[in-house]
C-alpha cells in the first residue's frame, strides 16, 4: 500500500476527531476525541517512518503515546474532582480558572 | 493481501472514531474507542511497527481504556446538554470538519515528496522489534527518553494531587459538603 492513503486516512481520523471536540459538550468525550486526534498523528508518523525506511518515526510515536497517557492521567484526575465539587460537568460551563 | 488488512482495519479505525463521536452514552464511546485503538494497531503491523502496535494494545487499549472505563462508571451517565453556545454548531462542526480534511488531503496529497506515492524503501530484518527501538531510545534519543519518564512522574504526581480527597484541613462545613458529595458518588457509581 502506498504512503499516502495512510496519510488519508490518518487525516480522516483526524478530522473525526476534531469534530468530536467541537460537538461535543462532556469533558470525558472530549478526551476521548483527543485521544483519536493523537493516534492519527501516530498513523501519520508510522507512515512517514515505513517512507523513509528509519526507524526514528516510531521513538516519536511511543513518545506521543507517553503524552498522551499523561494528558489522560491529568485530565481524568480534573473530572473526578469536578465531580467530587459538583461543578456540572460541561465544557461551556466551566470557564472561570480559579484556585 | 496487504490491501485486505489496510482497507479492514482503515474500516475498522473509522467506524470506531465515527462510533465515539456518534454514540450518546460516554461508555459506549470508551468502548467504542477500544475498537478503534485495536483496528489501529492492526494497521500499524502492515507499516512494520511491531513494537508500537503492541505497546498500542497493553498500554492503550489496555491500561489507559481500563482508566477511562473506572472513570465513566464513576461519574455515570451525565446527559449531555442541548444547549448551544453558538446557534448552529451542531451543523457548523461537522462542515469544519469536513473542511479541514479537504484541506489536509490537498496538503498530503500535493506535496513534492517523491515518495509519497509508493511503498517505501526495502526493510531490514528487524525494523521497528523492540531491539532495535530500544537501541536507538537508549542512544539516540536518550534525552526524549528520560524527558518522557520524567512528564510520566510528573502526571502521576499532579494525578494524585487533583483527584486526592483532602483529609485535613478545611472548616467543618467544606468537610461536611465533601462527605457528602462522596457519599453521591458511591450511589452515582
Amino acid at each position: 500500500m502506498a504512503v499516502e492513503w495512510y496519510l488519508v486516512l490518518s487525516a480522516l481520523l483526524f478530522a473525526t476527531g476534531a469534530a468530536g471536540v467541537l460537538l461535543r459538550r462532556s469533558p470525558l468525550v472530549v478526551l476521548l476525541c483527543l485521544e483519536l486526534m493523537l493516534n492519527a498523528g501516530n498513523l501519520a508518523l508510522l507512515a512517514f517512518a515505513r517512507s523513509t525506511g528509519t526507524e526514528d518515526g516510531h521513538v516519536f510515536a511511543l513518545v506521543v503515546m507517553v503524552v498522551a497517557a499523561c494528558e489522560v492521567v491529568v485530565g481524568l484526575g480534573l473530572i473526578v474532582a469536578m465531580f467530587r465539587r459538583r461543578l456540572p460537568l460541561n465544557v461551556d460551563e466551566l470557564r472561570g480558572l480559579k484556585g | 493481501m496487504e490491501e485486505v488488512v489496510f482497507f479492514a482495519g482503515a474500516i475498522g479505525a473509522l467506524g470506531g472514531a465515527i462510533a465515539v463521536v456518534a454514540l450518546r452514552n460516554p461508555f459506549y464511546s470508551v468502548l467504542a474507542l477500544v475498537v478503534h485503538l485495536v483496528a489501529l494497531a492492526g494497521l500499524f503491523l502492515t507499516l512494520h511497527a511491531e513494537f508500537i502496535a503492541a505497546a498500542q494494545v497493553v498500554v492503550y487499549a489496555g491500561a489507559v481504556m481500563v482508566l477511562y472505563v473506572f472513570v465513566a462508571a464513576y461519574v455515570g451517565g451525565v446527559e449531555e446538554p442541548e444547549w448551544e453556545p453558538i446557534t448552529g454548531q451542531k451543523y457548523m462542526a461537522p462542515i469544519l470538519a469536513v473542511a479541514l480534511f479537504v484541506e489536509l488531503s490537498i496538503a498530503i496529497l500535493g506535496t513534492g515528496l517523491k515518495a509519497i506515492g509508493d511503498e517505501g524503501p526495502t526493510i531490514p530484518l528487524g525494523f521497528g522489534s523492540p531491539e532495535s527501538i530500544g537501541t536507538l531510545m537508549l542512544e539516540r534519543f536518550l534525552i526524549a527518553f528520560e524527558a518522557a519518564s520524567i512528564l510520566l512522574l510528573i502526571a502521576a504526581v499532579g494525578a494524585v494531587v487533583l483527584a486526592a480527597r483532602k483529609r485535613e484541613g478545611g472548616t467543618p462545613a467544606e468537610r461536611e459538603a465533601q462527605n457528602a458529595s462522596e457519599e453521591v458518588a458511591g450511589f452515582g457509581g
